[in-house]
């Protein structure tokens, strides 16, 4: 599962995940996986212990991940932030935007939208509401 | 009127160049038709029955002349020489090609306009009340505002993948003309007893299938915290609005399955969080912009003019033509001397909203010349002149009767919103156009049209109730019945700031019926209305809805007597 960032295709670094439900009492760098239907402010106390963060998009049109993304960042989540599953080279800008790190898809998606397409999606102009701001 | 800064030139220009490239990777498979689809709509192109049908915003539904000549050379170079005015002051051109759309959206951008977010998933054009900056009952302009939502939510990074579509409209007047309490947020601007600027939030109104009346979420929101409280009702909706259906993934569903005050309560919690988050909140767009905004909508310099124009008076005492439609084509404005004209779209067999090229050049030119390079789409469907001297209105009247516009309709029963029905749209389970067309002929005769008064009948060719027929005084829907059009008439709908929705009348009847029918529940109407005052929503009011199902069903008459 290729992990895509600003500069291009980098390997899956594969950590395990925790499941949100599930976050231990102890325990510091946590990797954790936090569905798109939970509520983030529940990681709060624990932002500290975490490093990583994934949370899944089950397809392209669901945008709930955008939303989890700001408000993990709103609550003051400063660790890393990963969009994982069906995002098109489309939302890659918005993904940025709304907070995560980096984006990581499936090999088959990867074959079919390759790593030029995704540099090439960064390009992609920017609102300009948010270049006023 | 608002200009594209570089800033918005650059956004235009390169999201034409990306919808190529869109459509490029769809062809060569890159994107799946699921992953375009998306794409396609968030640039406001639909597939339909016959062809590609391309939605065009006109924000707020301003617009100057020179852009109506570009919509009007896109109608004759790449449509059939006409365009569709709608409901959303949107325009819809009902047969491009697809191998088109990129010139056409380059030339729209070349008049700072755009089809962006005209459909899809996302936050809708922005609708605003077609009188604003004229009208004599206005607080405030609302269209610095609405200019400012459409910049906000103009690919919203985290608002392009929404459960479902999402509309907002402001009104700067007590008198609403914008419908907002029929979309998924209505702003109403208000001021509060310190005299400070702000708007009553209303939310989950909607129409389609499941209509229903926005309700107030927040009674007095000050000016400056638009944005992070939009952003909080959307980040509520985005992260709680129901994907499993699409019928019931308006953010009306969830306002309605969720209470009022637990979905207040969300939405505040959100807000506070948002304006404790370092620095103040997220969304504060510059103060510099937001007072450049105000000043592009800044009142045109009107000249010091009487009250009264002699030379109208005269003119209208040698024409009744002029007179019946100064009468009823023409609304108070707020300085003296001035008027805000409505050109009726339709006329007696028009289509409802549609417009020729000739038609749309008329319409500009009379825009450049009489109205200070302004007009404006009504949700009516119909076109407004805001800024008109009185003086010239002689003149404008003679142009329009040439160009066959000057029907002296307006809020009238002819006035008719109907939308395309089966005549155009996929989705359609009736047609709604040649209803409309048949009432508009059986009604005609202008004095029998000015005794029945004010009086608005809706049409829609399938329950998605683009054409309003829920909040028309009659609503009329188009449905299907084992392969057959059928049409249910609803009363007592009502669009304004008393938003209500009809109730139905009875069962079902063909297209032929529904004339006949209309005619009996008019007749009926004038025979109980006690002074020709009382318009027929009043009258439905007072009486209530049987006298007028009697007139529509006289068959079931003798039973319940
Ligand atoms: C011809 C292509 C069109 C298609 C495929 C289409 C599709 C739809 C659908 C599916 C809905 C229901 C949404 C819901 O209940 O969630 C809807 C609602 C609506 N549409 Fe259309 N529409 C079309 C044209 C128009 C036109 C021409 C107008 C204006 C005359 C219009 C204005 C509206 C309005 C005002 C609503 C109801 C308000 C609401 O969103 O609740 N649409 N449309
Ligand atoms: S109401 Fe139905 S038929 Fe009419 S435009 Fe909307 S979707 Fe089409």
């Amino acid at each position: 599962m290729p992990i895509i960032t600003d500069t291009g295709f980098a390997p899956d670094d594969a950590p395990d995940l925790i499941e949100a439900d599930d976050l231990p009492e102890t325990g510091e760098r946590l990797t954790i996986m936090l569905p798109n239907d939970a509520d983030p402010s529940a990681l709060s106390p624990a932002f500290n212990r975490i490093t990583l963060i994934v949370v899944p998009f089950p397809n392209a049109a669901d945008g709930r991940g955008f939303s989890i993304a700001k408000r993990l960042r709103g609550l003051g989540y400063r660790g890393h932030l990963r969009a994982q599953g069906h995002l098109i080279t489309d939302q890659y800008p918005f993904a940025r935007q709304c907070g995560f790190d980096d984006v990581q898809i499936d090999s088959a998606l990867a074959a079919r939208m390759p790593e030029e397409l995704w540099l090439r999606a960064k390009t992609r102009a920017i609102p300009p509401f948010l270049r006023r701001a | 009127m608002y200009r594209y800064d570089e800033f918005d030139h650059d956004y235009v220009r390169s999201r034409v160049a990306e919808f190529r490239d869109q459509t490029q990777r769809r062809i060569d498979g890159a994107l799946t038709e699921d992953e375009y689809k998306p794409l396609r709509l968030m640039n406001g192109l639909y597939l339909q029955l016959h062809a590609y049908m391309l939605r065009v915003a006109i924000p707020y539904g301003t617009l100057n002349s020179r852009q109506m000549r570009t919509l009007a050379m896109i109608a004759e170079r790449w449509d059939e020489g006409y365009g569709h005015f709608t409901t959303r002051q949107n325009i819809q051109y009902n047969w491009t090609k697809l191998t088109d759309v990129g010139d056409i959206l380059d030339a729209l951008a070349d008049v700072e306009m755009h089809a962006i977010q005209t459909s899809g998933n996302c936050i809708r054009n922005v609708t605003a009340d077609h009188f604003a900056g004229a009208a004599a009952d206005e607080i405030e302009d609302p269209r610095p505002t609405a200019e400012l939502v459409r910049q906000w939510s103009t690919a919203h990074p985290e608002f392009a993948y929404l459960p479902r579509k999402f509309k907002v409209a402001v009104t700067g007047s007590p008198n609403d003309r914008a419908v907002t309490k029929a979309h998924d947020i209505g702003l109403r601007m208000l001021r509060n007893e310190a005299g400070e600027p702000g708007f009553e939030v209303i939310v989950g109104g909607g129409m389609g299938r499941t209509p229903m009346i926005g309700k107030v979420i927040r009674d007095f929101l000050p000016k400056d915290h638009l944005l992070p409280y939009l952003e909080s009702i959307l980040r509520v909706y985005n992260l709680h609005g129901r994907r499993d259906n699409k019928y019931k993934a308006r953010i009306k569903i969830l306002v309605h399955e969720t209470g009022l005050e637990e979905m207040q309560a969300q939405v505040e919690a959100e807000f506070a969080r948002q304006m404790r988050e370092e620095g103040g909140p997220v969304v504060s767009p510059n103060p510099e912009h937001i007072a450049q905004i105000a000043a592009y909508f800044a009142p045109p310099d009107f000249a010091k003019l009487p009250a009264q124009s002699a030379k109208l008076t005269k003119a209208i005492a040698t024409d009744p033509a002029l007179a019946a439609w100064v009468e009823n084509n023409t609304a108070d404005h707020r300085a003296s001397g001035y008027t805000i004209v409505t050109i009726s779209m339709k006329g007696m067999g028009d289509a409802p909203g549609d417009a020729t090229t000739a038609q749309m050049r008329v319409m500009a030119d009379l825009g450049e010349r009489y109205s200070h390079d302004e007009l404006r789409i009504s949700h009516e469907q119909n076109v407004i002149l805001p800024h008109v001297k009185l003086d010239d209105l002689p003149e404008i009247h003679a142009a329009l009767q040439k160009a066959g516009l000057a029907a002296a309709n307006a809020g009238l029963i002819t006035d008719i919103i109907a939308c395309p029905g089966l005549d155009y749209c996929a989705l359609a389970t009736a047609r709604s156009i040649p209803v409309a067309q048949d009432l508009s002929q059986r009604f005609a005769e202008p004095a029998r049209a000015k005794a029945i008064g004010n009086f608005t009948i809706k049409i829609s060719g399938c329950i998605n109730a683009c054409g309003h027929h829920h909040v028309g005084h009659v609503g009329i829907l188009g449905l299907e019945k084992s392969g057959i059009e059928s049409y249910q008439i609803t009363l007592g709908g009502d669009h304004t700031e008393t938003l209500a929705i009809g109730e139905r009348a009875g069962p079902g009847m063909t297209a032929e019926e529904v004339g006949p029918a209309i005619e009996r529940l008019v007749d009926a109407y004038l025979d109980v209305r006690d002074s020709d005052d009382e318009r027929f929503i009043d009258t439905f009011r007072r009486l209530g809805a049987d006298p007028f199902k009697a007139a529509i069903y006289p068959e079931n008459n003798c039973a319940a007597a």
